[in-house]
């Protein structure tokens, strides 16, 4: 394996609370009347994708949007949730843009930049504003104030909420504002178009490839940026929280095209999901972390308890999380507690009929609040949950189970959030800057909307400052071609196989390999293992996969063959990223480095660094670039929640 | 459970459709409707024979993709539910079960039981909006909101944009996806300056695609979100005070 140093991450100089001003201030500017000279690819429509768009369609500049949903507001954003923080300090609970800041890094564990992170929680304030003027419905006090909630990881009360569905007041309003500039004509919309390669043309990001997903047709679109805001490849577990179709496809081209893909072990397995029930299990089911707040985690002491949960007296249970951290008790943030319910479930205390979850509790706060209260905060979450397990939560505790839910690992990007293809720009969960190797509660959406109102408009203009005058790559040009043809002979490839198994078949068992070797915790043994399996397992694929149907219509196996390809490749590099990374840091657990009591252990003398890897040509020779990370004004400390 | 479907099957857009049979066996309650489709798309494959095409995507209710009329009925038997989050519990073992797309002009059906929804991104670029370019607001807690109005515009919010209003009316009419639009957005204070233009161009847009309303109510029972009926009163009054107060204002300029 390859190593290469010296990433640059271009931060800027300067002390960190005035880096983005001063940095506003020496970017090159577009002028207004030049803006519509220039065309921006924006591939994605969720909150970084949709966001970017609107804002950049109303400064002027000409925006292709595309999305492979039939309409931008499908993205999954929509599927959030619990919250979006930002440091407004309207509780008057000593909150701060500094504590922000502090808080997002130390709960990433000391692995993101702490320039990025300080310019997220400074920009966090001005995203609520302007959510507020587009009409987003956030919770409300009596006096017409907004109300707020603290969630998991943080000891004051930040997050901004609508009910238990922010992420999708958040996309309407995002979605909105790109509707907006479609009637305008600021954004012409490319819905139910999935980009399938990205077009590199003397080193620079020329344009795309898509494949109309109604008729089957092969185009080319040239720009002079491309942005990537396409979601996280969570999905390369199979099981996991994510949409069905969120997939890693775009980002995973772009890397064979050349963008570096930084920290792919920093998965987040989040602690409150719905336990699988059976085999035929599609996805998991997320039940917000703001549960957390009001809900008390336990299992009974006795790993023979044979007594419903009501039946057992409180000195038999074991509240975990408050007997092990005090401080933050259920608050602890996701990657503590996930961990903490696996282990109580491999000690065999779990619960339900297969004994793989833990109890989450309402019982104290329904009697100490009344039932109307918690119906207020959840009751939607609480519908939800009859709906799937068919067992109502107000009268006894949920049960609940970790399960994949969101990646911190991306496409690389330096501040401007620009890849290292000069003009491929990654926004929101499919670039790696905010979050470390662990992200706080209600930060998702915060960073999202970041990058895609408030940084990526500003910053894609020093980059498109030099190319006034010049015209995008005609999409006649050779890299065009060559790119199409690339695409035609995978599709090609995938429906002549005519194996005898599905394309879902081999994604469940790929997503078995990953959970077990490279999930909640992970090895040296294990990791070895996963790297033979895969790569077997992937040459079944190759020969064995049966897809039905021709390239020319509307073919579902088809698009996810296609999906599954890449994960296929992309999970090999996230266990080679996970065995290189020796060390445990936030959602990257490795059973050799931990603690006498069983947390994780950095070794921050070897490994604070951001891992950037490089394609090489095939799935097992991924050379590694690493760019350091360095603490001015934070010193790393072992995460303590006790 | 046995299952006997019976699935609407459609090449393309220009082709014809028909009912094709399934007989599917080992259902279990504990299964999503769509998980259920999922088993039938494993047998198929695995046969030789195309899978069934259908929308799905977050499986938890809130994207909005999913959408089936299932024995006629849009989302099926449990009130206020999608498609993703009903389960094979609602039903019996031996049960004869009718799948088909959203039935309405203005959702054409794309292959098997997929439709083409994009009317509704018409309807909401026409003025489902409220103008705020990026970087232009006023600190968030400047604009007081009673709770009771933020809750009320919560629930119609809520909405989805699955189709299921459309595909439960007797005239297909649109009028329960653009009222919960036009309440949440003309209920707010930050909502007023564009308020009549906006319900304006909604409504006449909503005309463009979609039948009229005859109050037959069909559309609450069918909405995933139960968006009350209620919403479009109040877009009725405010389409026809934006006749009047839209003539005013032109007549100003």
């Amino acid at each position: 394996m390859a190593i290469e140093l010296g990433l640059d991450g271009r931060i800027p100089a300067g002390p960190i609370a005035e880096k983005w001003d001063n940095h506003r201030f020496n970017m090159k500017l577009v002028n207004p009347a030049n803006k519509r000279r220039f065309e921006i690819i924006v591939v994605g429509t969720g909150l970084a994708g949709a966001a970017a768009s609107a804002t950049l369609a109303e400064l002027g500049y000409r925006v292709k949007a595309f999305t492979f949903h039939d309409s931008p507001r499908r993205a999954h954003s929509i599927a959030a949730q619990g919250g979006i923080n930002a440091a407004k300090n309207y509780k008057n609970d000593g909150d701060s843009i500094y504590r922000l800041f502090y808080d997002t890094l130390k709960g990433g564990d000391y692995r993101a930049r702490e320039a990025n992170v300080y310019r997220l929680a400074q920009v966090s304030v001005e995203i609520i504003d302007q959510c507020v003027a587009q009409g987003v419905p956030f919770a409300r006090e009596y006096g017409g104030l907004l109300d707020n909630r603290s969630f998991g990881g943080a000891q004051v009360s930040r997050t901004f909420y609508a009910r238990g569905q922010t992420g999708q007041q958040l996309l309407l309003g995002a979605y909105q504002a790109l509707a907006h500039q479609i009637a305008a004509g600021g954004v012409q919309i490319f819905p139910r178009m999935e980009m399938l390669d990205l077009v590199v043309k003397d080193g620079r990001a020329a344009g795309i490839v898509a494949r109309d997903m109604v008729t089957g047709e092969i185009t080319s679109h040239s720009a002079h940026a491309v942005v990537l805001a396409t979601g996280g490849y969570g999905n390369v577990f199979y099981l996991s929280t994510n949409a069905k179709h969120s997939n890693v496809t775009a980002s995973w081209r772009a890397h064979r095209k050349g963008a570096l893909f930084a920290n792919p072990c920093y998965t987040q397995i989040h602690p409150t999901c719905i336990p699988a029930s059976e085999e035929f299990q599609s996805k998991l089911t997320l039940m917000s972390e703001s549960l957390r707040n009001d809900g008390r985690v336990w299992v009974p002491k006795n790993p023979d308890e044979t007594r419903s949960p009501d039946q057992i007296p409180d000195d038999e249970r074991d509240y975990f999380l408050e007997r092990r951290y005090p401080a933050f008790g259920n608050l602890v943030p996701r990657d503590v507690a996930s961990r903490n319910a696996k282990r109580m479930v491999d000690e065999g205390k779990g619960v339900g009929p297969l004994k793989n979850g833990v109890y989450l509790d309402f019982g104290a706060a329904i009697a100490r609040l009344g039932a109307d209260v918690i119906r207020e905060r959840y009751d939607n979450l609480f519908e939800m949950y009859e709906r799937i397990t068919d067992e109502n939560p107000y009268d006894g505790p949920m049960r609940i189970y970790p399960a994949v839910h969101y990646v911190m690992g991306g496409l690389w990007v330096d501040y401007n959030l620009m890849s290292n293809i000069p003009g491929l720009y990654v926004t929101g969960e499919a670039n790696f800057s905010d979050h470390g190797a662990n992200r706080l509660g209600a930060s998702a959406l915060m960073q999202g909307l970041a990058d895609g109102y408030f940084i990526l408009p500003y910053t894609i203009g020093d980059y498109l400052a030099d190319k006034l005058g010049e015209s995008p790559v005609g999409t006649d040009d050779p890299a065009f071609r060559e790119a199409e043809a690339g695409v035609t002979d995978l599709t090609t490839r995938l429906l002549s196989t005519g194996g005898t198994r599905s394309v879902d078949w081999f994604h469940k068992e790929l997503g078995k390999i990953l959970w077990e070797h490279c999930g909640m915790e992970r090895s040296r043994a294990g990791l070895e293992k996963a790297l033979s399996e895969i790569p077997a397992l992937y040459e079944e694929f190759i020969k064995d996969v049966r897809v039905p149907g021709s390239a020319a219509t509307l073919n579902q196996s088809l698009e996810k063959a296609g999906r599954v390809d890449d994960y296929f490749q992309m999970s090999q590099l996230l266990c080679r990223d996970a065995l290189e990374r020796e060390e445990s840091c936030g959602g990257h657990f490795r059973v050799e480095h931990q603690t006498d009591d069983g947390e994780a252990l950095r070794h921050d003398d070897e490994f604070s660094y951001v891992a950037a890897w490089g394609w090489g040509g095939t799935p097992d020779q991924p050379v590694l670039t690493k760019e350091p990370l360095e603490f001015e004004y934070v010193h790393p400390t072992q995460r303590s929640y006790k | 459970m046995h299952l006997t479907l019976k699935v609407w099957r459609q090449d393309g857009p220009g082709s014809s459709g028909q009912m094709v049979t399934y007989q599917l066996d080992g259902v279990s309650p504990d299964m999503s409707f769509l998980e259920m489709l999922d088993m039938l798309n494993e047998q198929l494959t695995t046969s030789g024979e195309e899978p069934v095409a259908f929308e799905h995507d977050c499986r938890e209710g809130i994207c909005g993709s999913c959408g089936l009329m299932i024995d006629g009925q849009a989302h099926g038997p449990q009130l206020g539910t999608a498609t993703c989050q009903l389960h094979m519990r609602k039903f019996r073992d031996g049960d004869v079960i009718e799948i088909e797309p959203w039935r309405a002009s203005a959702f054409p059906v794309l292959r098997d039981l997929v439709v083409d929804r994009s009317a509704f991104d018409r309807i909401i670029e026409a003025g489902g909006y409220i103008s705020a370019p990026t970087g232009s607001a006023p600190d968030a807690n400047l604009i007081l909101i009673p709770k009771d109005v933020a809750d009320t515009v919560f629930d119609a919010a809520a909405c989805i944009g699955c189709g299921a209003c459309v595909a439960a009316c007797p005239n297909s009419a649109a009028q329960l996806f653009t009222a919960a639009k036009l309440a949440h957005l003309n209920l707010l204070p930050q909502g007023q300056p564009e308020r009549w233009r906006r319900t304006e161009a909604m409504v006449e847009t909503m005309e463009d695609f979609f039948g009229s309303c005859t109050n037959h109510g069909e559309c609450e029972k069918a909405c995933p979100k139960s968006i009350s009926i209620d919403f479009i009163a109040l877009l009725n009054r405010d389409y026809l005070k934006s006749k009047r107060i839209n003539r005013r204002l032109a007549a100003q300029t």
